[in-house]
């Protein structure tokens, strides 16, 4: 199974860079998905949360408007979430070595990642933004689900949906936080954005973060791209040889 | 609320701002004698009248009831409670309109997140804005004696408006205007008060030693009142609570969630930006690069040799 093997190898060596594919495509679009609906929950959710945050109505058209598309947002977060959640969840599993990582969580923040146990795809923090954000995303649907006046409006009590309304909005603030701490590790973490962008990381950014992901990718081969012919142009033509 | 300025408003809901209130001159209140009613349903047919709305054709189970509850066009309702009183063996037959309290202080006001749709008049009245509703049905959760209905029609709030068209021209209320017996009569809260007290000491002399007047302080008063011959027992009337508040669920999602939650919000994201501007950066050095090659080719050749 040769072939096979070549599609499993993620190292790649170019005449400029050497990378690593970290994201496949469709993961990636997930990802985006999920997270402009994120941001446009919680645009929508913030203008109904505070008066001093309901002129972000506007961009949906105004209050009617908004109450009516906030919850349909949510459901298409939770099934983009859905497939994310599978797509990534093998690589999050809780492990000792993320105990151990956890203990040291200063060194990490502090950049000093040395004194950390080499790390494999993910980190514990990233995992435990992952079982954070599944656990949160859970409760805001069930919770949104209930305070859905348009369509369960008769289906809960009163009382459950005030339970409703106080459980959604911490969440809320809960999911608002999470998403900031994700945001700013991204971009705090230089070179770490083009993950999502691009797909793939520097070969320095896997060594520097991920040390045993990069081992375990490197173990499987590398595409060397250096060998290859610039395309388009034949070999007995070019004049220096 | 077109028409009206600032200065007639005691509240707007969902406004970082209080109205001056200047034109506080006297608040009104409906009173409604219980003890006075005989269940006619005039009041109703006049709500209708009024307000020109239209009730959908029922179906009978049983009850005198009709229609079974509030609906977005039925802004009050007469509901009839059978109760064997067990001190007398009497069976008392106890009507109450049912319908909105105007609420001096409005849970409903309260939970509102659409600034304007809901406003508190400077006498008290409290009245739905359809045109700044977005119905979210938060108004339902917000107050404290089930009133609310949201139109499926236009997704719209509404509820009785104490007649606040007939009011601004000097008129009482449709139903009471409506009231056969002068059951529910109309004034200033002061006059109405004083008027209860009348009814309530005639009351006890005729042997209902509970009477008294149903305003609950737990939402400061209510712009409509009842006259109650058991107000010891509110709940025996269709469910009267007795002490009704703004359910503190509310309170603290309207309350310290809602400032908390921002401040909170407001803090992370200022403190990422901070830290993002003024840390040392978390980079890939040149080293790390060239290490990487190296632990590449090492593992690379690991691999080769497990194959």
């Amino acid at each position: 199974m040769v072939a096979r093997d070549n599609d499993e190898r993620t190292v790649r060596r170019s005449e400029e860079r050497t990378t690593v594919d970290r994201t496949e495509g469709r993961v990636r679009v997930n990802h985006w998905v999920t997270a402009i609906s994120l941001i446009l929950l919680a645009f929508s959710g913030l203008a109904l949360f505070h008066p001093s945050m309901f002129w972000l109505s506007s961009l949906f058209g105004g209050g009617s408007m908004t109450r009516m598309l906030h919850p349909w947002i949510g459901v298409v977060l939770m099934v983009s979430f859905a497939i994310l959640f599978l797509q990534v969840l093998k690589h999050n599993f809780w492990n000792k070595r993320d105990t151990h990582w956890m203990r040291h969580v200063g060194d990490a923040m502090s950049g000093n990642e040395e004194n950390l146990p080499e790390v494999g795809r993910y980190n514990a923090a990233q995992k435990l933004i992952f079982w954070t954000m599944t656990l949160v995303i859970l409760v805001l649907f069930g919770s949104g689900i209930v305070i859905w006046y348009e369509y369960f409006g008769t289906s809960f009590t009163i009382d459950q949906q005030r339970v409703g309304h106080i459980v959604h909005a911490l969440a809320a603030v809960a999911i608002m936080l999470v998403v900031i701490v994700h945001i700013y590790a991204a971009f705090y973490v230089r070179g770490t954005i083009s993950s999502m962008t691009e797909g793939r990381v520097t070969g320095g950014w896997a060594f520097r973060h991920h040390r045993r992901w990069l081992r375990e990718e490197a173990q499987k081969g590398v595409i060397d791209e250096r060998q290859k012919p610039p395309p388009g142009r034949p070999r007995d033509l070019h004049p220096a040889e | 609320m077109a028409g009206l300025q600032s200065q007639d408003f005691a509240r707007i809901s969902a406004t970082t701002f209080r109205p001056p209130d200047v034109r506080h001159d006297f608040e009104v209140a409906k009173l409604i004698d219980v003890s006075k009613c005989i269940g006619c349903k005039a009041c109703q047919a006049a709500c209708l009248e009024w307000n020109n709305l239209k009730e959908e054709v029922g179906i009978n189970t049983g009850v005198y009831d009709n229609p079974h509850d509030l609906t977005p066009n039925t802004w009050t309702l007469m509901r009839f409670t059978e109760w064997d009183n067990p001190d007398t063996g009497n069976l008392e037959w106890l009507i109450r309109k049912d319908g909105c309290m105007h609420c001096a202080d409005p849970g409903c006001l309260k939970a509102c997140p659409a600034p304007g749709a809901i406003v508190q008049y400077n006498n008290g009245i409290v009245d739905f804005v359809s045109e700044n509703c977005i119905g979210c049905g938060y108004c339902v959760k917000g107050c404290p004696f089930n009133i609310p209905r949201i139109s499926q029609a236009d997704n719209k709030a509404y509820k009785c408006t104490l007649c606040s068209d007939r009011v601004a021209v000097g008129q009482a209320p449709a139903c009471a205007k409506a009231c056969p017996t002068g059951a529910i009569v109309f004034g200033t809260k002061a006059a109405m008060i004083e008027h209860a007290n009348g009814r309530i000491t005639d009351l006890k002399s005729r042997g209902f030693a509970n009477a008294g007047l149903y305003d609950p302080p737990g939402v400061g008063g209510t712009h409509v009142m009842y006259v109650l011959h058991h107000n010891d027992q509110p709940q025996l009337y269709a469910n009267l609570p007795k002490d009704p508040v703004i359910s503190p669920v509310v309170e603290l999602w309207k309350g310290v969630t809602k400032y908390a939650g921002l401040a909170a919000l407001g803090f992370a994201a200022t403190f990422a930006f901070v830290h993002a501007t003024i840390a040392r950066r978390n980079e890939v050095s040149r080293a790390e690069d060239r290490e990487a090659e190296h632990l590449i080719d090492e593992e690379a050749a690991h691999g080769r040799q497990g194959q």
